[in-house]
């Protein structure tokens, strides 16, 4: 992964040497029809984080016992769950949850992490070594396994979830920023404007900032799925957010309970989850792709 | 020569910290920058041009360290200044063009707000003084359309106009010395004429000083009223550029003037060259340093020092040869 990481913030340095801007990506972008899939994708599942809570034809919560374990109809469009909840009504809202998890998370974690790798970046030596070993002892730990543990041991909800998240996530994007402050703090132009008189802080926030929101905002497009993957996960495992906020995750493991009566709760649990990842997924990548400016010339 | 200067660097000596020890950038440097005046440093790469530059700005790399003598702007030592006060003088008394225009412009800010926000020490100005100041600054620098280009990038600019911006920058704060380190070398020889040009018709209007360094013996003598040379971290000899042209002391001097294509008027098939290295920095010998590869060398040269040795009050070699 963090070759990943190196090999983006290379990148989208480049391409904002080369002076690219929002709009020309989003022109760029119509070329690219895998990147324009990705863009509807999370535009729909967007529109439906937003407005869940007016366009869910049934109360996500309202337990409806006579209309228990129904198949997908048209009154129904996903079918009904073991206790006669809605189920499309459930997903639209659980999109809600996944998109407030995935976006407040990894925003919590780039602030975090951006902060913390320009100290790195910027800082004498041992603070960086310090920072980069707390880093390091983050990443070691398999994802999954720091997750079910601090759950266990602060007992699951959303606060505890999104601490976890954020907790995985930040290191990433801390090594990230320390890499591409420690590139620039190199540059001449850093050197030219240390010699105009300007100061430590103004040289981060005005100089060194701009040059790395690119990479971070991509960086970050593209951890949202798997944000939202680890969230899923967790409350399936009955670790993550707790009943009865219709999690996707939580919509999984009920239709695993019930998956021989009822096939289609299983599957209406998945398809966003599928949706979700392969649209942020596609959208983070012709992202990435467009501002390579090697495959910008062969375009 | 003491008298009034802007510059005067004392005795300085750098080592940069290496794995295999210490590295002698610079030994016992001295020379002088009179105020209003324009003095060149002239060495081959590796002599310690660039060192000696940043030192004066109080800009060394975090591996180089001080192991004496001192930089006086104004009378106030440079090196023993903490951070504030160093920001105070940069920019404002002091202030540095550097070698390669392509980068030392931040690619994702325009040249507009590069300019104002540097400008970010004068609170009583509006943005839209700043503004007024900073294409007044352009245009001085001889950029038409200053107000329109402001708001380009630097990309959008060509290597010559970078330089200018650079320059622009520089002296934007109006400072007492200006630094101008191989401003040229990364330009082709149309731009290089006319940044000296420009380097030449702004001494003239903003009455500072100009530390000019640079390799190429014909811009400093174009430019110049001193010249200090500058061999394996050591000063040889300066003088001002009557002197060290018509009469150079040190044999190194001549050696470079012998080299320089345009004084050649011989048509043939090699060009002049030193024959030898520049000495390893790691270790310096206690003898003269150019002693290796002096044409003129004799027993005294390789065993013993030598002092500086003034000429004629304007010029001083630092060679055995020179005491007559």
């Amino acid at each position: 992964m963090s070759a990943q990481l190196s090999e983006i913030a290379v990148r989208a340095t480049a391409a904002s040497e080369a002076g690219i801007s929002g709009g020309w990506l989003l022109r760029r972008l119509r070329s690219d029809p895998l990147g324009l899939l990705g863009l509807s994708l999370v535009l729909i599942v967007v529109f439906c984080g937003l407005f869940a809570d007016w366009i869910t034809p049934y109360d996500p919560f309202k337990i409806n016992v006579p209309d228990r374990v129904m198949p997908p109809s048209l009154a129904h469009l996903l079918g009904t769950d073991k206790v006669g909840r809605d189920i499309f009504s459930r997903v639209l809202k659980g999109s809600q949850i996944a998109l407030f998890v995935g976006v407040t998370s990894i925003v919590i974690s780039q602030l975090i992490g951006l902060t913390l790798g320009l100290i790195a970046g910027y800082a004498p030596r041992w603070l960086d070594n310090f920072l980069l070993l707390i880093f390091d002892s983050i990443y070691s730990f398999p994802t999954v396994m720091l997750g079910l543990t601090v759950m266990t041991l602060l007992g699951p909800s959303l606060q505890t979830l999104m601490f976890v998240v954020v907790v995985i996530q930040t290191p990433g994007y801390g090594r990230l920023v320390r890499t591409a402050t420690l590139a620039k703090m190199n540059s001449e132009y850093i050197l030219a404007e240390r010699s105009l008189g300007a100061g430590a802080i103004r040289i981060l926030a005005r100089h060194v900032l701009p040059n790395i929101i690119g990479p971070l905002f991509i960086l970050g497009s593209m951890d949202i799925p798997s944000v939202i993957t680890l969230e899923a996960g967790l409350t399936y495992l009955g670790m993550g957010i707790p009943p009865p906020a219709p999690s996707w995750g939580r919509i999984l493991s009920e239709g695993y309970d019930a998956i021989r009566e009822a096939p289609w709760i299983v599957v209406a649990g998945g398809i966003p989850l599928i949706i979700t990842t392969l649209g942020f997924t596609f959208l983070g990548e012709a992202l990435r792709d467009l501002i390579d400016p090697k495959l910008r010339k062969v375009v | 020569m003491a008298a009034d200067c802007v510059l005067s660097v004392r005795d300085l000596s750098v080592d940069f910290l290496s794995p295999r020890g210490p590295i002698h950038a610079l030994r016992r440097v001295s020379l002088d920058v009179p105020r209003g005046s324009i003095v060149g440093i002239v060495g081959e790469s590796g002599s310690g041009k660039s060192t000696l530059s940043l030192a004066a700005i109080g800009l060394l790399a975090n591996n180089a360290v001080v192991r004496g003598g001192q930089v006086l702007f104004d009378g106030a030592d440079v090196l023993a200044m903490n951070q504030p006060q160093l920001r105070d003088l940069r920019g404002r008394r002091m202030s540095m063009v550097f070698q390669d225009p392509m980068t030392s412009l931040n690619p994702v800010l325009s040249v507009g707000t590069q300019m104002l926000d540097i400008q970010y020490r004068d609170r009583a100005l509006g943005a839209a003084d700043k503004r007024r100041k900073a294409a007044a600054a352009l245009r001085r620098v001889g950029i038409p359309d200053a107000e329109q280009r402001l708001d380009r990038y630097p990309h959008e600019f060509s290597g010559g106009m970078r330089q200018r911006i650079a320059i622009a920058m520089g002296l934007l704060g109006n400072p007492e010395l200006l630094i101008a380190d191989e401003p040229t070398t990364a330009l082709d020889v149309t731009l290089e004429a006319q940044i000296i040009h420009l380097l030449r018709e702004l001494r003239r209007e903003f009455k500072g000083s100009i530390l000019f360094i640079s390799h190429n013996l014909g811009l400093i003598a174009e430019l110049c009223d001193h010249v200090v040379i500058l061999y394996a971290g050591e000063v040889v000899e300066q003088g001002t550029v009557r002197d060290i042209f018509h009469r150079p002391r040190h044999p190194y001097t001549e050696a470079l003037l012998v080299c320089d294509p345009a004084r050649i008027d011989e048509v043939r098939r090699e060009l002049p060259t030193i024959p030898g290295d520049v000495p390893n920095l790691l270790e310096m010998p206690a003898a003269c340093v150019f002693a290796p590869r002096c044409p003129k060398a004799f027993d005294r040269c390789r065993t013993e020092r030598p002092l500086d040795h003034a000429i004629g009050g304007t010029q001083s070699a630092r060679c055995h040869l020179a005491t007559a």
